[in-house]
């Protein structure tokens, strides 16, 4: 499904990703985890377009599509999705009207037939539960005053509603409650089936736990250093990553 | 994103048409012999020409303000014809069938229906096309509520004591160098009086539109809601896109009596002039209304349009427990300058107003919020809230915020807050990660950041001026 060969990423022409590669497979979970500034969200953001960052070799093909020449909307349509680790306030802009023109693009991409209001009211609050938001929620602006906590069930909640191929959590998991990862977690599991694929970037083995991945890599330095099974990630809980960055 | 801020400069004006109607201009340039063929013209009683010319001369000895953040060449009034109507009206016309089928269909392109069956329900509308009012719809129903809504020029005619007693009333003759101006020249304009206790049983409206080139408007509005009455009144403008400036200087006098409640909404979407800053109006106005006891007043504001905007609707509040709000979104784009704001001028007790002014800058253009507040000694138990916020979109643009306050009340309260934001690639972005393209995207954001304004404006108009920001991001995002 996704197919990462050699990617190099600059921003303000410093070399952020030195030659990644990752091959996700429908219906698989991969978590990347390592140090702080290895370029985890810088992957995020290169695989889902945003402006900035640029492309200096490999390549990316999502269902067989080149993602990288693709605006970033068109490949929100076509099925990529990406959870902010720091979710922005847009005030004013409620999140009714926000999701309603989201779901509304992307179902007209898709071909699929418009909600109405109705219907998509109760797709809303219905998804809203899910995460245990109250449905007031959507009467406010986009993040406008949320908790950090409601910020990221926010994003899961949304992530349900677009019914995305390729999810990529940018640690999702970070500021949450142990109730709200469970919740959190539920939302994710509920997701998951043959067709979609998820990469789940966390600091703690402690998410994978309740969501149990495929696939864990380790990156570092703009590079996957590491990839193995979910013990990996207990492994590395253990002993940190200095020893798999050593040899 | 940077295609997005491109896409605000590079934007279509979509009511930049000419109407092709024989029209009788007067030659440009302003005398005494003008002020007195306007008034033939209208074949006015003496008074009236003897008011003008009386403020022709105050207003020779006047000059030019330049205070306002606004840089322009000084408007050449030499240049300028004071009078302009369609030939055909001539014979005015008796009902909308005689009415010269090309300025309907004018009408029609603007998206404003003039036959009453395809109105906007419950809207009543007086159509002013450069110096002439062409036709005003639903009078008669309009009358058995006792209603007054007609061109002022047969206001003066038909009810000429209610004319006399307020016209000048609450803007004085000698107010400043437009409004000056607009008492010796003016062409024409709406006059509305509401009686006592009487309730207006639909929306009224004016639009206004500038057709001629070279050629000044020059309108004047006259509302009188008489005691525990209450109204709601809505103008908007148009003009085609000409390389020349434009001068308007409108007036529009709002009195409010006792319990009275008037609502003044405004749309203006003027020609702003080109990418490059060619063309466009110069728009001055000056618009102020007194409030007397418990009465209330309320301008909302949706300025898009002109080149320059100077313009600080205003509320005088005359009597104890009375209210003024003033509700403002004002959008420049490309070299647009706006310097538009409020004036409260607290004087009776327990008075309150309320001051929310949206101020939108995007290409090399600039946008000032002016505003004052200023209590009387005798103004007990006076407030005022003044928030003034500022969206950039761009980094060429410029926001300015002047808010002058004068208090000689020692309880009176007075709380200003002001923001300056931009739109950010956060933002952006996170609209387009969930597919929202990039137009959409920008106009959404524009239009929350708007929300408390256009949720004052009657529920149309409140869609309208939704879409007219969305308009100016139309097909230009490259
Ligand atoms: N716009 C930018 N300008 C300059 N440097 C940037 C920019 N964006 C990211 N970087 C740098 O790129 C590196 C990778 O950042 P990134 O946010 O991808 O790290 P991360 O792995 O997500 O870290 P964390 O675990 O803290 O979230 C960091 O050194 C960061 O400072
Ligand atoms: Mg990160």
């Amino acid at each position: 499904m996704l197919k990462i060969k050699n990617l190099q990423v600059k921003v303000e022409d410093k070399t952020i990703l030195k030659g990644l590669s990752l091959d996700i497979k429908p219906g698989e979970v991969h978590a990347i985890m390592g140090p702080n500034g290895s370029g985890k969200s810088t992957l995020g953001y290169v695989l889902s377009g945003r402006e900035g960052y640029e492309v200096s070799g490999g390549s990316a093909t999502l269902n067989g599509d080149n993602l990288l020449e693709l605006d970033a909307d068109e490949r929100a349509k076509k099925g990529l999705f990406l959870a902010f680790q720091y979710p922005v306030e847009i005030p004013g802009v409620s999140n009714m009207e926000f999701l309603k023109a989201s779901v509304d693009t992307v179902r007209d991409y898709q071909g699929k037939e418009a909600l109405s209001t109705v219907d998509f009211m109760k797709l809303a609050r219905e998804k809203c539960k899910a995460v245990n938001l109250d449905p007031n929620f959507l009467k406010r602006g986009v993040n406008e005053g949320f908790s950090g906590g409601e910020k990221k069930r926010s994003e899961i909640m949304q992530m349900m509603l677009l019914e995305p191929s390729l999810c990529i959590l940018d640690e999702t998991d970070s500021g949450l409650d142990i109730d709200a990862l469970q919740v959190v977690a539920d939302g994710v599991n509920a997701c998951r089936d043959e067709n979609r694929a998820f990469i789940i970037v966390t600091h703690y083995q402690r998410l994978l736990d309740y969501i149990v991945p495929d696939k864990v890599h380790v990156l570092s330095d703009g590079k996957i250093i590491k990839s193995g099974g979910k013990e990996l990630a207990l492994e590395l809980e253990e002993k940190g990553y200095s020893w798999i960055e050593k040899a | 994103m940077s295609d997005v801020i491109d896409s605000y400069v590079k934007t279509e004006y979509q009511a930049g048409f000419v109407t092709d109607v024989e029209s009788e201009t007067i030659a440009p340039g302003l005398s005494e012999e003008v002020i007195r063929f306007i008034s033939a013209k209208k074949n006015e009683p003496q008074w009236l020409l003897d008011w003008r010319l009386n403020a022709f001369r105050l207003w020779q000895e006047m000059d030019e303000p330049d205070w306002a953040k606004l840089d322009y060449p000084k408007i050449n009034l030499d240049e300028i014809s004071f009078y302009s109507a369609p030939k055909s009206m001539d014979d005015a016309p008796k009902s909308l069938d005689e009415v010269d089928p090309e300025l309907i269909e004018t009408y029609n392109k603007l998206g404003i229906p003039l036959h009453e069956q395809a109105v906007l329900a419950g809207v009543a509308v007086d159509v002013v096309f450069d110096s002439v009012s062409i036709v005003t719809t639903f009078k008669e129903k309009l009358a058995e509520a006792g209603v007054i809504f007609c061109p002022i020029s047969e206001a003066v005619h038909q009810y000429p004591d209610l004319v006399k007693k307020y016209l000048g009333s609450v803007v004085p003759q000698k107010d400043n160098y437009f409004a000056t101006l607009n008492c010796a020249v003016f062409s024409d304009g709406s006059f509305v009086y509401i009686p006592k206790g009487v309730r207006c049983p639909m929306e009224l409206s004016t639009y206004f539109r500038i057709n001629e080139a070279n050629t000044g408007q020059f309108e004047r509005t006259l509302i009188v809601a008489d005691e525990g009455s209450h109204v709601s009144y809505l103008e908007g403008c148009t003009a085609p896109m000409r390389d020349e400036n434009q001068l308007h200087a409108a007036v529009v006098e709002l009195v409010c009596m006792d319990d009275a409640e008037i609502k003044y909404s405004t749309v203006q979407n003027w020609y702003p002039g080109d990418e490059n800053g060619v063309g466009g109006i110069y728009n001055f106005v000056t618009k102020r209304g007194v409030c007397h006891q418990n009465a209330k007043i309320s301008w909302t504001q949706v300025e898009t349009g002109s080149a320059i905007t100077w313009k600080y609707p205003s509320v005088i509040l005359r009597g104890d427990n009375s209210i003024g709000e003033f509700y403002s979104v004002a959008l420049t784009r490309n070299y647009q300058q706006a310097d538009t704001g409020t004036k409260m001028i607290h004087l009776g007790k327990n008075t309150k107003s309320t001051i929310i002014s949206k101020g939108i800058s995007a290409g090399k253009s600039s946008n000032a919020y002016r505003g004052l507040v200023r209590m009387s000694p005798r103004a007990d138990g006076a407030r005022n809230f003044t928030q003034c916020d500022s969206l950039l979109i761009g980094d060429q643009c410029s926001a300015h915020t002047f808010p002058y306050i004068e208090s000689k009340h020692p309880n009176a309260i007075i709380e200003h807050e002001a923001t300056t934001s931009k739109v950010s690639d956060d933002q952006l972005f996170l609209c387009l990660q969930r597919g929202i393209g990039a137009e959409k995207a920008v106009s959404m954001i524009v239009n929350g950041f708007c929300k408390e304004v256009f949720k004052e404006l009657p529920m149309e108009f409140a869609v309208e001026a939704g879409k007219l920001l969305e308009v100016s991001l139309e097909g230009s995002v490259g």
